[in-house]
């Protein structure tokens, strides 16, 4: 029907979230956060034998400015941890993390004093890949995860309800001397 | 030159300084008076006979429970003579501290902040003493064996979520 009417008249009708989550979840570009060897498994997962552009993802930019979805792919110290928190924080929102490995979910093979176990300390994720590393399947799988989880996302919608728009992390960060 | 060479010729220059050595699977390990260390480096290096030119790395050694708690082992290489050799400094518990051999050994500058990092063993007079690993408002020496394996909580902040 919607799309007689596309051809006949020239327009359609749909809902406004289903046409941005439509447009955000198959345009999601990464931001490759490979800090360890997760990030070879993320190389593969962009080379044509697994092909991540099947999935509007092969933009992977390095830039934050860029950027919707950060992969997190590899051990992160606790050094390393301002770091992710402040590229994290440079990315335009809507923003998603995929926290890869078990290195980035839970601290991995590397309990101990200098590894955070688990990013989520820090950051939020949106998902979570099993594997050490995982395989290029599996990241594609988290991909299409996510993509599930941002058709149901009410993108605008609360907006034009009247609700408040929430908008993440924006609160106390600026002057934060431990971010900065 | 053989171990026995090594040995005659450290103890004809320093009489005093060599209080010991061992070997093991045909290395030699020779222990060194912490007072005289910078003589003796400077020697091993500067001596045409050893000409152990090149540094290959400096180790901090723990040996939790014993009075002279801390070890500074070193180990050079004569590119003339193709030879290893391994000299070692022991540390009192309450004050870790030996001479620095950067102005000997100029490639000991980061091996000696690594055993600083790690076992807050002081390298005096050493040129950029700072922490190589760890954050440098860390307060703890995590290779000590008194650190636990999991650090001490809230030692290393976190960015807030």
């Amino acid at each position: 029907m919607a799309l007689e009417a596309l051809q006949r008249d020239g327009y359609l009708t749909t809902q406004l979230d289903a046409v941005i989550n439509w447009a955000r979840k198959n345009s999601l570009w990464p931001m490759p956060m490979g800090i360890s060897c997760c990030a070879i498994e993320m190389m593969a997962t962009a080379s044509p034998r697994f092909d991540i552009s099947r999935f509007g993802s092969e933009v992977m930019r390095f830039t934050p400015r860029q950027c919707d979805v950060m992969i997190v792919a590899g051990t992160v110290t606790y050094k390393m941890a301002k770091v992710v928190r402040k590229i994290y924080d440079q990315m335009p929102d809507p923003k998603w993390v995929i926290s890869m490995g078990a290195c980035a979910s839970s601290g991995g093979m590397f309990r101990s004093y200098s590894v955070v176990q688990g990013i989520d300390q820090f950051i939020p994720v949106d998902v979570f890949v099993a594997g050490c590393p995982p395989r290029p399947e599996a990241l594609l799988a988290s991909l299409m995860e996510l993509q599930k989880k941002i058709e149901k996302d009410r993108s605008i919608g609360e907006l034009l309800h009247g609700e408040q728009l929430y908008i993440p992390e924006t609160a106390g960060l600026a002057g934060d001397p431990k971010i900065a | 030159m053989t171990h026995e060479e090594i040995l005659k010729r450290l103890n004809t220059a320093f009489p005093q300084s060599v209080v010991g050595h061992e070997e093991f699977r045909g290395d030699l390990s020779v222990v060194i008076r912490r007072e005289d260390l910078p003589r003796v480096a400077l020697f091993l290096k500067e001596d045409a006979d050893f000409s152990f030119d090149l540094i290959v790395d400096v180790l901090g050694i723990d040996r939790y429970g014993s009075a002279d708690r801390f070890e500074v082992v070193y180990i050079v290489y004569s590119l003339k003579n193709k030879q290893y050799l391994r000299f070692r400094v022991t540390l009192a518990e309450e004050h870790p501290a030996v001479a620095t051999v950067t102005n000997v050994w100029p490639g000991a500058n980061w091996y000696e902040r690594e055993a600083y990092d790690m076992f807050g063993i002081r390298f005096e007079g050493h040129p950029d003493l700072r922490r190589m690993y760890m954050p440098e408002e860390f307060e703890y020496y995590p290779l000590r064996k008194d650190f636990p394996l999991m650090g001490i909580p809230d030692s290393l902040p976190l960015p807030r979520r």
